[in-house]
């Protein structure tokens, strides 16, 4: 009897045929939340794993008695400490909230106050609560700082959010939840928003601080990898139901649910060397379809060829006809900016541009219907990249006449076309976008731009905002459209598994520069800039003990976050690398070394010294 | 932040500049004769002659501005066309009385409104939130004198309560007599300027209440209260502070109705008054005294803004 009673006393949180509803606008409910039940026990983590519309970050803010706004509880317990959370009032959850049970959100950037400095924020729930005085609180928090190793702890604290990075911000966000010594922790999605490198730390910090506290967690998550680092038990849902739960080996190694395997399958395989799909050369002419010479490029005015603030330094880069190219990075490596130079959207501040072998102007108003015709911009998020008030039949038919393509009822001929081409019902013309899915719109995204019959479409971090499985039935959608279009793509993403799937050439780009460029299989491959070798082995693996035994590897040092900032000379991943040599890296541009089939690595070590 | 300061200071001188323009060409364009109006209908073509000279009306177009201009900056507006007194003398007095009535609307109204737009914002969709929202509606959409007339109607004609027009002088009168002495026009024009201050504020509370750090705050089982006084309303400065400036503002310029109807002499009557005897360099003077109130209190709203937001303040 007396091993039962000291069981129960362990569930820190259980759900209990938890169905939560939404409100719609006819007060008729709709359900979310389905009957759910699971337990956490105190020292464990517990995974919620799903797609957007799973339902998973509701039913953890259940946890804290509450609910988003539009959405009630509509049956079934959520346990706290054994007490139920969705039958209290506002005054009675207060105290319980930052004090028994925290949250940290996925973004700390929207979640910090802007205007409050951040040790205020970190200890406010414990002073308010009356748990600690400020003194004790702050000495809390500077453990905590320091157990998150975040940099020049001391100081930290009386800064704003603005003026410290993300990965930094993601991890006071931690030490935020944690001051107040709750007994559980919820974690929606918190190192989703961070670049691999980035999210090695964060995911570490978290680990340890969360075996130190003794909490126990819930953690929100659709990634795989991730969930196989940090959890002890994995609950899946689709559509606000459990699919699958039991301890993180088991549904990792022998899922038994249908929809776990689907998951499971749609998880991407590492960066290797080999399993892209070359494209054909049946396309290739003379001069490649698009290319950029010495290129350097940044915001602000542009003085004697230099921009005021620069953010790409000596970029060389050539699309061949019916090839893709991928360009890879952290974010705020100038990738993005790469993708508006080629568009002509931000011209640059010293080199050409190469359209078919002609120099192309460096500026769209400078250049004429056909060049803007012939390269074409797909954005992040189709959500603000389609016009709401038109229909699709609009958005994709306005390029289709702007550029003379048809006219008159051909357009209309030429829209359904495009939409068969992107695997889309031609129904779908009549629609506007918010009837259309995340998947949908970007595919109607990608009909826009296709519409103008272009050489070279840019596709900027086209499936980072898409569920997983989705994001990979876009990819192939790209593979088809390259192998039958010749149409050439300059694929940019911070997701090197996509990259690698997908590319046949890749550049790495860090602060600016580019680290490594050549075929897809060179790079993936040694020899190794430093930097690739450290973004390849921060792609999380899809197996238990991964984050332990890539912390003990020499790469994982590096990945401690020093400053990402284009350097006047010298190679500007000095401050990070492994191998960086004393003297010589900070102060002299690194050589361009070249090897066969034109792989590039601008480093200060030989090729040998890099494999 | 300072760059900024000096860019909005840059931005506030053109703006007196080009509408210092505007006014002096735009009453040079205007049907009538400065000597005309100042001698009467009965004067001689000689003596009109002679009075231009004086005036310096015989001087091309641009250097009448740059001497009318060169005047203003030091502090000499002219001297009246109608009344034949310098400017400085006739709005002294009136000046007064706009900056005391004003002064003291501003005193009660801004922090009255402000508060019952912020516990609008606190309680959205209450009771009060909906009868605040329907008073406030409606204030918006009642002119000035009808606001006016219930007023009087209420305190003078049912509660027998003091006058319908202000009367008597003000000299030698504490704070509290004087807003007794203005008690009617200083309620309306405290319900004029509450329906917008209440409206904005609520705006601008409710819209970073929506906002993810708000949640946070929620989730980390911090007080209402407190998330609207300390989360919220540090975010929601900015606009609040500039909709306060444009109502000041109209306080200094705009109360023509609310004087008119009450019988006070104020700058707004001064400036009918000028149109109806063409007193041109009366209309100059003033319309200068207005531009230079409106740029003054935007630049103290900007300023503030800036101030209230960590980024501008401490950049990286």
């Amino acid at each position: 009897m007396s091993d039962k009673s000291n069981q129960n006393d362990d569930i820190v949180f259980e759900a209990i045929d938890l169905s939560i509803n939404a409100l719609r606008d006819d007060k008729s409910e709709l359900p979310i939340v389905k009957g759910v039940n699971f337990k956490v026990r105190r020292g464990e983590v517990v995974a919620l794993i799903g797609e957007s519309g799973s339902g998973k970050t509701t039913i953890s803010l259940s946890a804290l008695g509450y609910c988003k706004p539009g959405l009630i509880f509509a049956g079934g317990q959520a346990k706290l400490l054994g007490h139920d959370v969705t039958k209290m009032s506002v005054n009675e959850l207060r105290p319980l909230r930052g004090e028994k049970v925290a949250y940290l959100a996925q973004s700390a950037a929207a979640t910090f106050n802007p205007s409050i400095l951040i040790n205020e924020q970190v200890t406010e729930a414990a002073v308010l609560h009356g748990s600690k005085t400020q003194q004790q609180a702050d000495e809390k928090a500077l453990a905590l700082y320091k157990a998150l190793e975040l940099p020049d702890p001391e100081n930290i604290g009386s800064r704003y959010p603005h003026q410290v990075s993300g990965g930094q911000l993601q991890r006071l966000m931690a030490a935020m939840a944690l001051c107040g010594d709750p007994d559980l922790l919820v974690l929606d999605e918190p190192t989703t928003a961070l670049d691999v490198t980035t999210q090695i730390e964060v995911l570490k910090a978290f680990k340890h601080v969360i075996k130190v506290e003794e909490a126990a967690a819930i953690y929100v998550t659709h990634d795989l990898a991730v969930v196989a680092q940090i959890a002890d038990h994995i609950v899946v849902l689709y559509n606000g139901e459990v699919k699958e739960a039991g301890p993180t080996e088991t549904i990792i190694n022998s899922p038994q649910h249908p929809y776990t395997k689907r998951l499971m399958d749609a998880i991407k395989p590492l960066p290797e060397p080999g399993q892209g799909e070359q494209s054909s050369d049946k396309h290739l002419r003379t001069s490649p379809a698009l290319e950029v010479k010495q290129v350097d490029a940044g915001y602000g005015k542009v003085r004697n060829g230099k921009a005021a603030v620069q953010v790409l330094r000596d970029i060389n880069v050539a699309i061949e006809r019916g090839k893709t190219v991928g360009v890879i990075g952290e974010s705020g490596c100038g990738k993005s900016t790469l993708a508006r130079v080629m568009a002509g959207l931000l011209p640059p501040a010293q080199g050409d541009i190469l359209l078919d072998g002609e120099p192309l102007p460096p500026s769209v108003r400078e250049r004429t219907t056909d060049q803007l015709r012939k390269v074409q911009f797909v954005y992040q998020m189709a959500d603000t990249a389609l016009n709401p008030r038109q229909r699709i039949k609009d958005i994709i038919g306005r390029p289709v006449q702007f550029y003379d393509l048809a006219s008159g009822k051909d357009v209309r001929k030429r829209v359904d076309e495009l939409l068969e081409l992107v695997e889309l019902p031609v129904q779908f013309a009549d629609r506007y976008p918010h009837e259309l899915s995340g998947g949908q719109k970007q595919r109607v995204s990608l009909a826009r731009a296709l519409a103008a019959n272009p050489e070279v479409v840019l596709c900027d971090e086209v499936t980072s905002a898409l569920d997983t499985i989705v994001g990979a039935n876009v990819i192939e959608l790209l593979k088809r459209l390259r192998r039958e279009l010749g149409v050439s793509f300059i694929f940019i993403s911070h997701d090197l598994s996509t990259v690698a799937s997908f590319a046949d050439e890749i550049v790495v780009l860090y602060a600016g520069r580019v680290a490594e460029q050549g075929p897809t299989d060179r790079v993936l491959s040694p020899p190794y800039h430093p930097y690739t070798r450290l973004l390849i082995s921060s792609v999380p693996e899809t197996r238990v003990g991964w984050l332990e035994e890539s912390s003990e590897s020499r790469e994982a040092q590096s990945a401690v976050q020093g400053d990402v900032k284009l350097t006047e000379k010298g190679c500007p991943f000095h401050t990070r690398c492994p191998m960086a040599i004393e003297g010589t890296c900070a102060e002299l541009d690194p050589p361009r070394r070249v090897g066969a089939l034109g792989h590039i690595i601008e480093c200060h070590l030989e090729f040998d010294g890099l494999s | 932040m300072f760059p900024l300061i000096v860019k909005r200071l840059a931005v506030g001188l053109l703006t007196v500049l080009a509408v210092s323009i505007i006014i002096f060409f735009g009453t040079k364009v205007l049907p009538g004769d400065a000597a005309q109006i100042r001698l009467g209908q009965a004067a001689t073509a000689e003596n009109i002659a002679a009075m231009r000279e004086r005036l310096g009306l015989d001087q091309p177009m641009i250097v009448q501005y740059w001497t009318w201009l060169k005047n203003f900056v030091s502090g000499d507006l002219g001297v009246s066309l109608a009344a034949d007194v310098p400017i400085t003398d006739l709005i002294s007095d009136r000046y007064k009385y706009t900056l005391i009535v004003s002064g003291l609307t501003a005193l009660i109204g801004v922090p009255i409104s402000l508060m019952l737009g912020i516990l609008g914002a606190m309680f959205p969709g209450s009771i009060y939130d909906r009868v605040l929202t329907f008073i406030s509606v409606s204030l918006v959409a009642a002119p000035e004198f009808f606001t006016a007339t219930l007023l009087v109607l209420l305190f003078v004609f049912w509660l027998g309560m003091g006058n319908a027009v202000v009367v008597g002088s003000i000299e030698g009168k504490g704070f509290f007599e004087l807003i007794k002495h203005f008690a009617l026009p200083i309620t309306t024009l405290c319900f004029v300027i509450a329906s917008q201050l209440i409206r904005m504020s609520r705006a601008a509370v409710l819209n970073v209440m929506s906002s993810p750090y708000v949640e946070m705050a929620i989730l980390k089982g911090v007080p209402r209260k407190r998330i609207i006084f300390r989360h919220a309303l540090l975010n929601a400065l900015g606009p609040i502070v500039n909709v306060v400036a444009l109502n000041l503002a109209y306080l200094v310029t705009g109360v023509i109705v609310v004087e008119v109807y009450f019988g006070y002499p104020g700058l707004a009557t001064l400036i009918v008054q000028g149109v109806q005897t063409r007193d041109f360099v009366l209309i100059q003077g003033l319309g200068m005294l207005f531009c230079l109130t409106y740029v003054i209190l935007m630049l103290i709203a900007d300023i503030a803004a800036f101030a209230s937001n960590p980024r501008l303040r401490h950049p990286k």
